[in-house]
């Protein structure tokens, strides 16, 4: 029963938010609580399914087939164990970096809002309930990335509703023509038919659609452009949490459909992924390179890194995909963290423009480190949780004989440390120009207290990366070996 | 009637991209209301057209081949009901642009930078 409660709780919070919303201070208070409950309810779920095996659960006790399933394996377990920590330290940050107005008009609720889309589209196990759960997590990014509507968010936003509607759309018309030709839209007793049929290879038309709705959302090549026009536009606690979350959703998704339903013609598909990781690594981080606003230069690094992700579901190996889950979780972490650390940065000099700032690391040191740890984890230095990220993705890719992808990863981890660099050399170790927006901006204690948890978290990450890899190679083992979850679900 | 709806989704579908394309954003918005109808026409159709037949009947466990399958109606509805959110939403939102920029132009949506 534990399984309903990611879902339920968040839903629960929502309502009590929405009708205080004016009692600031309960607002921030009852969130950070609640917040913190959630990730020890997804903690809980990920020790059940690690010791116990896949969970299932059937709303309603209507069997498999018919009613809608929800299913926990170790991968949608740490998805959502990451996603609530994430939440957790959005919530301390939030109170001290975001104007009232804008806090109470709803942020709180609208952000339980979206953690109950996410985590919805992390335990579901049917298709169509799948695309609800996106809904839900969309139409609550709508009015976040909305919220104030500052004519700079009006146009990001109108951009960001547009191209998800028009995704969401692709994804309804995959649906319906999948269950015109399988009949059912549970996802495992779907996969089970498929292994039975021969020759399926039509089924392929559904699945480009399907692939097609999930790389806009998480911004792979011939589709990001949606992401840099718009993340840069609601304040950065939003964009944070965004970062942390929404494109991780589309990804953990591909990785759930490769596993299950891409029977037939496998060596096509992995192909398929393969150059489109290439090129989603490659080009996100050389147009971060030319950017000089630093909401920008992360935000091309989102797309970048989501092509490390996609290399190892393409490896498909469970070195590869262990590596994948791993770099998801660290990404998820840092790529927050990095966000966060240009918050404090705007709060300092009330600018996110590199040609205004400077001398940060003179000035305070400690914002300098809380940058520096987050980013040179992006990079993948050593101690810090990208190196083993990127060593388990490199020697997945080597293991798999995947040469050029290998190469590609390796040059691009170059490109990564480049451009994290200009960050570093430009806001913090350059003199302060002439021309400054402000030159002693308060950085308030919860900001920062937030921003240091999470640098924090990430070299724990590191440091604690034996136990976590051994976790993440039983998810991937769960990944590559679809047969677990389908009995699990099906009860054979 | 395949025929015929077939024909219906794909001018939906055409007239839907024309929209999208250009340049003043209420426009767009019809466009997006023209593809979200074709699409739940496409899901109707996709999953099978049964003429005449009933969805449920009570007793007749064996005959269940001749009857209609609901659910796919069941999808339907639920994309509609969210297409109606989504668009009130961008209507919202636009309309909102239209009263901060007083234009509709979408050349107003690339920033001056």
């Amino acid at each position: 029963m534990i399984l309903v409660l990611p879902i339920i709780l968040p839903l629960l919070f929502m309502v009590v938010l929405m009708f205080t919303r004016r009692w600031l201070l309960f607002q921030q208070t009852f969130s950070l609580l609640g917040s913190i409950v959630l990730t020890f309810t997804s903690f809980l779920i990920l020790l059940d399914v690690y010791q116990n095996g896949i969970m299932s659960l059937q709303p309603g006790s209507w069997e498999a087939p018919f009613g809608i399933t929800l299913v926990a394996d170790t991968f949608s377990a740490l998805m959502m164990v990451t996603t609530s920590f994430v939440s957790i330290v959005v919530m301390i940050f939030s109170p001290g970096f975001i104007d009232k107005e804008r806090q109470t008009a709803g942020y709180y609720p609208l952000v339980f809002g979206l953690l109950m889309g996410v985590n919805g589209a992390f335990i579901t196990g049917d298709i169509f309930n799948l695309y609800v759960w996106y809904e839900v997590m969309l139409t609550s990014s709508f009015v976040l990335i909305a919220l104030g509507g500052s004519p700079e968010q009006l146009r990001g936003s109108i951009k960001y509703v547009t191209i998800n509607f028009v995704a969401s759309l692709f994804f309804v018309g995959a649906i319906g023509i999948l269950y015109g030709q399988a009949g059912t839209l549970n996802m495992a007793d779907l996969a089970a038919k498929m292994r039975m049929w021969e020759g399926g290879n039509y089924i392929n038309g559904a699945l480009m659609l399907f692939f097609i709705a999930f790389s806009v959302k998480s911004a792979l090549v011939p589709f990001f452009f949606w992401l840099p026009a718009s993340y840069h536009t609601p304040p950065i606690a939003i964009t944070a949490l965004f970062a942390g979350t929404l494109t991780k959703v589309g990804v953990y998704t591909m990785f759930r459909f490769y596993s299950l339903f891409i029977v037939f013609d496998q060596q096509f598909w992995q192909m398929f992924i393969l150059i489109l990781a290439g090129l989603t690594m490659f080009i996100g981080v050389l147009m971060a390179a030319s950017q000089f606003d630093i909401r920008k230069i992360l935000s091309f690094h989102i797309i970048s890194q989501v092509g490390y992700m996609i290399m190892g579901l393409g490896i498909f190996t469970v070195t590869g995909i262990a590596g994948a889950i791993y770099f998801t979780i660290h990404n998820m972490l840092s790529k927050t963290n990095t966000f966060l650390a240009g918050g404090l940065v705007y709060q300092r000099s009330g600018s996110y423009d590199l040609k205004y700032l400077g001398g940060l690391y003179k000035a305070s040191p400690f914002l300098a480190l809380l940058f520096f740890i987050p980013a040179m984890s992006l990079a993948g230095i050593p101690p810090l949780p990208g190196f083993f990220g990127k060593f388990f993705l490199i020697k997945g890719g080597f293991e798999a004989q995947q040469y050029f992808i290998t190469a590609v990863a390796i040059l691009t981890g170059l490109f990564t440390l480049f451009s994290m660099v200009k960050i570093w050399n430009e806001a913090y170790w350059k003199k302060e120009p002439e021309e400054v927006k402000q030159r002693d901006g308060k950085v308030h204690p919860s900001t920062f207290f937030a921003t240091a948890l999470l640098a924090v978290a990430v070299i724990l990450l590191g440091v604690f990366a034996g136990p976590v890899i051994e976790v993440c190679l039983d998810a991937g083992q769960q990944i590559v070996n679809p047969e677990m979850y389908i009995n699990a679900v099906l009860g054979r | 009637m395949l025929v015929l709806l077939a024909v219906l989704i794909g001018v939906l579908y055409g007239s839907a991209v024309y929209l999208l394309l250009r340049r003043n954003i209420f426009k767009l918005i019809l466009g997006l209301i023209f593809l979200g109808h074709a699409t739940n026409l496409l899901l109707f159709v996709a999953s099978g057209l049964t003429s005449g037949k009933p969805a449920f009947l009570r007793g007749l466990e064996d005959e269940t081949i001749g009857m209609s399958d609901p659910l796919p109606q069941a999808l339907i509805l639920t994309a509609i009901v969210i297409g109606l959110g989504v668009t009130a939403f961008a209507l919202t939102l636009v309309y909102r642009f239209y009263k901060v920029t007083k234009t509709v132009d979408f050349d107003e949506l690339s920033e001056n930078e």
